[in-house]
């Protein structure tokens, strides 16, 4: 089952190594990981998606914890948060199919972001399902390319994680 | 302002450290400059980097106090690290620090340049990189802090020669920032109450004592809590000495090689209280098949270890010394000075206890009864001696035959099995307890590995004792292969001892020779009569190192066993000789 974990970690040189030779140390398998800076200095935040049970869950986050650079985790029920994946898709297109992929395009709120006479270069923004279904009316044209981000994760409503951490 | 390498000295002078082991290199000439000065640190050159790490182990565990390695860059970090994983699994609080080559070429494979920090990453509790001469202090005291603290274990800090270098402000005490990390100490409320209620209702409970108990010197606390419950007490390999091993509640060593009461006493117990232990697989053999009654009672200080292996009913994540304390209170609260009744409890495990001793047989072959040296070595050293073994069969009887009364006197690489751990980490504690007889209790295999530091001990005036439990091969591996491979003796003849497999007498190297060599005192023992004598001579010799070389017969073996993958209720008590399971 899959579950997503974000981490406030302190920027500093290794810490990805860290938090990924930890995953492949323990044997636990990541399906995707987005890392980016945050609205506090020398903070990051990694948001990742691993695919284990509940009690090997709990191995990940207190070896995740046992790191001196993860400051906080926090595993985001989906149903208390919003998620997004963002997708760079170049698909195959002519004449003949070039309207028909607009008009997928369209109906998922993607957009074009680059056109040439034989490929268009597509960039879709959404939960995994929405990327997902995208990539699977797009496929039957050709799909040449794609470049997928990690998942990105935030909990709804006005809490922080942020904020819960440094109230302490 | 002061050097990069001047800080280092200052800040380790700061932290209180009297002594350090290392070997100096290119990369890290510029504080060995700085350590010729020192007249508060006593620093003592090694032979090879993995004896100052080990050293720095031995010295760490049986003082408590932090050990310190050091090393250059390159193959000098290297060598360090099979003792930076030792210690990090047997939580050894070790500060490693090496050196780097120039901040300006890192990255570009130059002389000596490995990445120290990323080949040690899986097996430290943190590293650090100092680049800049003014992050020293607090990046060491951080680094001393984290070594020390929580669960202690291995931090490993690589200093640029330029940082040490150059020159910036020396600011004591720095500021040490650390956000995440905040070990708990002081355990739940809740969870102690369970704890004790559990312990108030068992009918068979047991106290399974690991390293922790001795790491957070809490073994007066343990002393206390068992003799207010009345209950018995298992100490595994890391926790030897954690109990008394002459106190009437203790039943001795439990895994692969323990006591028969203490392995059939988990399986049949009905709460396992593990205090600082971690579940390990030569404790539980087959985990689904471990203590199959038991409920569990988990104080870790990590919270890791806490479920890892065996759910626990009652997580408990603290100190030991707080908790265990907390723990007498709370029982004493719900009980008074009532006392559980553990009577069938232990008319069960007294019946154990007299059918199962410990024990061995004499050897037929003419030869030494290694089981019998060990004792006699511990029995006329005592239980303030000071006893540090390497990995193997040697090991066991050094865990099984010597009595144990006090934390810190045993020290052995539990988790890595590190063959040669004993010589160096014999020579770290004999620098860290001047005073206090000190044994490496090692094997011919094990001392082939390290026993380049008697130069270190003789020179230094470390005069350590080592017996030698030559049986002329990795006594072990052979033991395995007697049982498990058809006695298929495959390579592990080592031909330092008597009779080779192929017939013939050989003697490569001759030990006493060696120890003449290294200037320390030989003593060859080959008949049962001698070895009382020998080892009375190595007691009176404080002059030099002493090195006994005791020819013991390869056929012993270690006793009791409990075959690799199977359950622990299949222990068995001599080849082929199963104990009476309770018949229910």
């Amino acid at each position: 089952m899959s579950h997503v974990l974000s981490l406030l970690v302190e920027d500093k040189p290794g810490l990805l190594t860290r938090v990924a030779g930890l995953f492949a140390r323990r044997g636990f398998n990541i399906e995707s990981l987005a890392v980016g800076t945050t609205e506090i200095e020398g903070l990051s935040r990694i948001t990742v998606v691993v695919d284990v049970e509940d009690l090997p869950l709990e191995q990940v986050t207190k070896q995740l914890n046992k790191l001196i650079n993860v400051i906080k985790i926090v595993e985001l029920d989906p149903a208390q948060s919003v998620t997004r994946e963002h997708m760079l898709i170049k698909v195959r297109t002519d004449a003949s199919t070039r309207s028909q992929i607009l008009e997928a395009v369209d109906l998922f709120r993607a957009h074009v972001v680059d056109v040439s006479p034989d490929a268009l270069v597509i960039e879709v923004t959404g939960d995994s399902g929405k990327v997902q279904a995208l990539l699977r009316v797009l496929e039957p044209y050709g799909i040449k390319e794609i470049a997928r981000s990690g998942l990105l994760a935030i909990g709804r409503g006005s809490k922080s994680i942020t904020e819960r951490v440094f109230k302490n | 302002m002061l050097t990069g390498s001047g800080a280092i000295l200052r800040t380790l002078e700061h932290l209180g450290i009297t002594d350090v082991f290392g070997l100096p290199g290119g990369a890290i000439m510029p504080f060995y400059d700085e350590l010729m000065a020192s007249t508060a640190i006593r620093h003592i050159l090694v032979r090879h980097e993995q004896g100052a790490g080990h050293a720095a182990e031995g010295y760490a565990s049986s003082s408590g106090r932090v050990g310190v390695a050091i090393a250059t860059s390159g193959p000098g970090a290297t060598n360090l690290v099979t003792a930076i994983a030792d210690a990090h699994m047997d939580s050894v609080p070790l500060l490693a620090i090496t050196g780097q080559v120039f901040s300006t070429v890192m990255g570009t494979d130059a002389f000596q340049e490995v990445d120290i920090v990323g080949i040690t990453m899986p097996i430290t509790k943190h590293s650090f990189l100092i680049k800049d001469p003014a992050d020293v202090p607090a990046t060491l005291a951080a680094a001393y802090h984290i070594a020390t603290t929580g669960r202690p274990g291995p931090v490993l800090v690589d200093i640029t020669k330029d940082a040490q270098q150059n020159t910036a402000p020396y600011i004591w005490p720095p500021k040490i920032d650390l956000p995440g990390y905040r070990p708990v100490t002081k355990a739940h409320g809740k969870q102690i109450l369970a704890a004790a209620q559990l312990l108030a209702e068992a009918k068979r409970p047991i106290l399974y004592v690991g390293g922790g108990v001795i790491r957070a010197e809490a073994h007066e606390e343990l002393l206390a809590l068992a003799e207010k419950v009345g209950a018995p007490v298992v100490t595994t390999l890391m926790a030897r000495g954690a109990f008394p091993d002459s106190h009437p509640q203790h039943l001795g060593m439990p895994g692969m090689h323990g006591t028969v009461p203490a392995v059939l006493g988990i399986q049949e117990s009905d709460l396992l209280v593990s205090l600082g232990a971690r579940f390990d697989d030569r404790v539980t053999g087959k985990v689904a098949d471990f203590a199959p009654g038991a409920k569990v009672v988990h104080v870790d200080i990590d919270p890791a270890e806490i479920s890892k292996i065996r759910v626990a009913d009652v997580p408990i994540v603290g100190d030991a010394k707080d908790v265990i304390a907390d723990l007498t209170t709370a029982f004493a609260d719900l009980m008074g000075a009532a006392k559980p009744d553990l009577s069938e409890w232990w008319a069960r495990l007294d019946f154990l206890r007299e059918q199962y001793p410990l024990g061995y047989d004499l050897p037929t072959d003419g030869l030494l009864s290694p089981q019998q040296v060990i004792e006699r070595i511990g029995q006329l050293s005592g239980p303030e001696a000071v006893y540090a073994a390497g990995v193997g069969q040697h090991q066991m009887w050094a865990a099984q035959f010597i009595k144990y009364e006090r934390p810190n006197a045993w020290l052995n690489s539990g988790g890595a099995g590190t063959m040669g751990y004993g010589v160096p980490a014999a020579m770290g504690a004999k620098v860290a307890n001047p005073d206090r007889v000190v044994w490496a209790i090692d094997g011919d295999g094990c001392f082939q590995m390290t026993n380049q530091e008697l130069a270190t001990c003789t020179i230094n005036d470390i005069p350590i004792k080592v017996a030698i439990i030559n049986n002329s091969s990795l006594g072990m591996v052979r033991q395995w292969q007697t049982l498990f491979y058809d006695g298929r003796h495959s390579f592990t003849d080592l031909n330092t001892g008597h009779l080779g497999d192929g017939g013939q007498t050989r003697m490569i190297p001759d030990f006493v020779k060696m120890a003449d060599a290294y200037g320390a005192l030989g003593i060859r023992v080959t008949k049962p009569e001698e070895v009382d004598a020998a080892i009375t001579l190595a007691l009176e010799t404080n002059d030099r190192p002493v090195v006994i070389d005791f020819i013991v017969s390869r056929d012993a073996m270690v006793w009791p066993m409990v075959p690799q993958g199977v359950g622990n209720s299949s222990v068995q008590y001599a080849r082929d000789h199963a104990p009476e399971w309770e018949q229910e």
